[in-house]
């Protein structure tokens, strides 16, 4: 395990909050990326905005990865960011490509409405317990999500 | 469907109005659903999505290089921050770095393109408001900075510039000159936009109070750059994170407590200043040597030494018809565009394609605090709030 991974403090906190609830952590260019299990994601998000001493009160960005045609298919991604300690973090979420649903992080964030609807859009996730689930960017009858690898990007519709 | 606002029973006196997406004021192709009592907003909800042309769709069948030329179509007021974004992004990717005048002539180019973007703001914002005489002047400076990105990259505006590893070209002799003439006079010219404006009755009346925003809301919906700080959150990433050797200029970061309207035209007006500040620092402190970074598998060659040494001709053909190939590895890159935190996610599987490239584009998100600004207050207020959050559509809809 890398020793820039031991001295992170989101990383030693989350650990003895909920030790079960990350598979696996890895750092790349500095930048720590934490891969939470899909069950535990909104307590994770609560604890680290919550936790004193870690204060990630501002939510970058939220967006997805396709995979196809491996399985998990999916992974949703959020940047979150401390204004109080200038740390960054990065979370991941894997979901299946049959019927892929995660939690939403709205409750915690309530900037987070526009970031899940944009990858509902482009991606065909479902958040659940977001309170304005619809299509953001292309027209509500739109067939398909684009950003999916499997979308043609030329071709006749 | 397009987005509505259903009529709730015992709420039928309600009028719901579609303003845009054809409206003067929402700066482009924005459409918003009020439902009104009287001429009070009591609700609001934007529509978006008319520019959608996809861009992150595209760079995933283009190589890194090539991304560059979209970044720019994007925040189309601030092509020169968006393809700085980018370049870091593949560059932190790449673990490359870029060799100080590079760095210099970059944080030049990108402070101008603050202050253009904040003069197209000022403009439109204060003939939203009525104030047309202010739109005038503001475009008059705003050509001198566009002179000088056309003298550097030969494009006004849609520059692509800056290049992985560096520069496309080394910015022509004496450009520097045109840069002085133009920091020389720009501190007046800001003066007298500041006596149109800030003591003006009238546009005290029509922003003083209006769309306010608290710092505890403003976080939580995700709002930055200048909007955030003129509500008391000192955050920016020049400071917090400094890129392109930002640490090494000195600069203040102008914020306000109040939150609203005109807290946010003040900061911006300060904004411009501390950009002609580090304007100053860059020329004055300019360092020789390369414009671009030894590294002849990423970097195009001069183009005299491909006359002459073959494997100059190797590598430009190699990065030409195949691009380069990064390690895998995935990338969050931040920088502070004119309108707030704008962030490049790039996954890179390895080949010369990135697997994807996101973009936290800042208006996206900034567009997220528009409702809380507006509600409960005129339809006049809104479109003074519009301006005041300085939202560009291309960027919005990607």
């Amino acid at each position: 395990m890398p020793a820039d991974l031991q001295s992170n403090l989101a990383w030693q906190k989350l650990r003895e909050f909920a030790p079960e609830s990350i598979e696996d952590a890895q750092f790349f260019r500095g930048e720590l990326t934490l891969r939470v299990r899909p069950e535990s994601l909104r307590r994770v998000c609560e604890f680290l905005r919550d936790a004193p001493g870690l204060a990630f009160k501002y939510l970058s960005d939220v967006t997805a990865l396709d995979h196809y045609p491996n399985e998990p298919r999916f992974e949703t991604v959020y940047h979150l960011y401390s204004i109080e300690t200038n740390q960054r973090l990065r979370l991941k979420v894997r979901v299946p490509g049959e019927n892929p649903r995660v939690d939403s992080v709205v409750p915690v964030w309530p900037g987070a409405n526009a970031f899940e609807r944009e990858v509902f859009d482009l991606f065909g996730i479902i958040f659940e317990g977001h309170p304005f689930l619809r299509r953001l960017l292309l027209p509500e009858d739109w067939e398909g999500h684009p950003l999916r690898k499997d979308y043609p990007t030329e071709g006749y519709r | 469907m397009p987005v509505t606002i259903e009529k709730v029973p015992g709420h039928e006196e309600k009028v719901i109005l579609s303003m845009g997406p054809q409206h003067p004021a929402t700066h482009g192709v924005l459409r918003l659903v009020l439902e009104l009592d009287g001429e009070t907003i009591e609700r609001a909800l934007y529509d978006i999505g008319y520019l959608h042309t996809g861009f992150e769709k595209s760079f995933e069948s283009k190589t890194y290089s090539q991304g560059i030329t979209l970044t720019d179509r994007m925040d189309y007021l601030a092509p020169l921050s968006n393809n700085l974004g980018f370049c870091l992004a593949v560059e932190k990717l790449l673990d490359l770095e870029v060799p100080p005048r590079g760095q210099w002539i970059r944080v030049l180019l990108t402070e101008l393109t603050r202050i253009q973007s904040h003069l197209v703001w000022l403009g439109t914002h204060a003939i939203d408001i009525g104030a047309m005489s202010v739109f005038l002047y503001c475009f008059r400076e705003r050509e001198d900075v566009l002179k000088i990105f056309e003298l550097v990259s030969g494009q006004r505006m849609m520059t692509s510039y800056f290049r992985v590893g560096g520069l496309a070209l080394e910015p022509p002799l004496g450009w520097l000159t045109r840069v002085e003439k133009f920091v020389k006079k720009f501190p007046e010219r800001i003066e007298e936009y500041e006596t149109l404006l800030t003591k003006n009755p009238i546009w005290l009346r029509r922003t003083v109070g209006v769309g306010r925003i608290s710092a505890a809301d403003a976080v939580a919906l995700s709002l930055s750059g200048p909007s955030l700080r003129a509500s008391g959150v000192m955050w920016d990433v020049r400071k917090s994170q400094p890129y392109s050797s930002y640490d090494k200029f000195d600069f203040d970061v102008p914020t306000r407590p109040e939150g609203d309207t005109y807290a946010r035209y003040l900061v911006r007006v300060a904004e411009m200043r501390q950009s002609l500040k580090i304007v100053r620092q860059a020329m004055d402190g300019m360092p020789d040597g390369p414009y671009k970074a030894n590294a002849p598998h990423i970097v195009l060659p001069e183009r005299e030494s491909m006359k002459t040494s073959i494997e100059a001709l190797i590598y430009h053909f190699k990065i030409v018809t195949e691009g380069f190939h990064p390690p895998l590895g995935e990338v969050y890159q931040t920088i502070e565009s004119p309108r707030g935190e704008l962030g490049f996610y790039m996954v890179s599987d390895g080949s010369p394609k990135p697997f994807r490239c996101h973009v936290r584009a800042p208006s996206f998100a900034n567009l997220q605090s528009l409702s809380k600004m507006i509600e409960g207050r005129l339809i006049a207020d809104a479109v003074a709030c519009i301006g005041s959050i300085d939202i560009v559509l291309g960027e919005i809809d990607r």
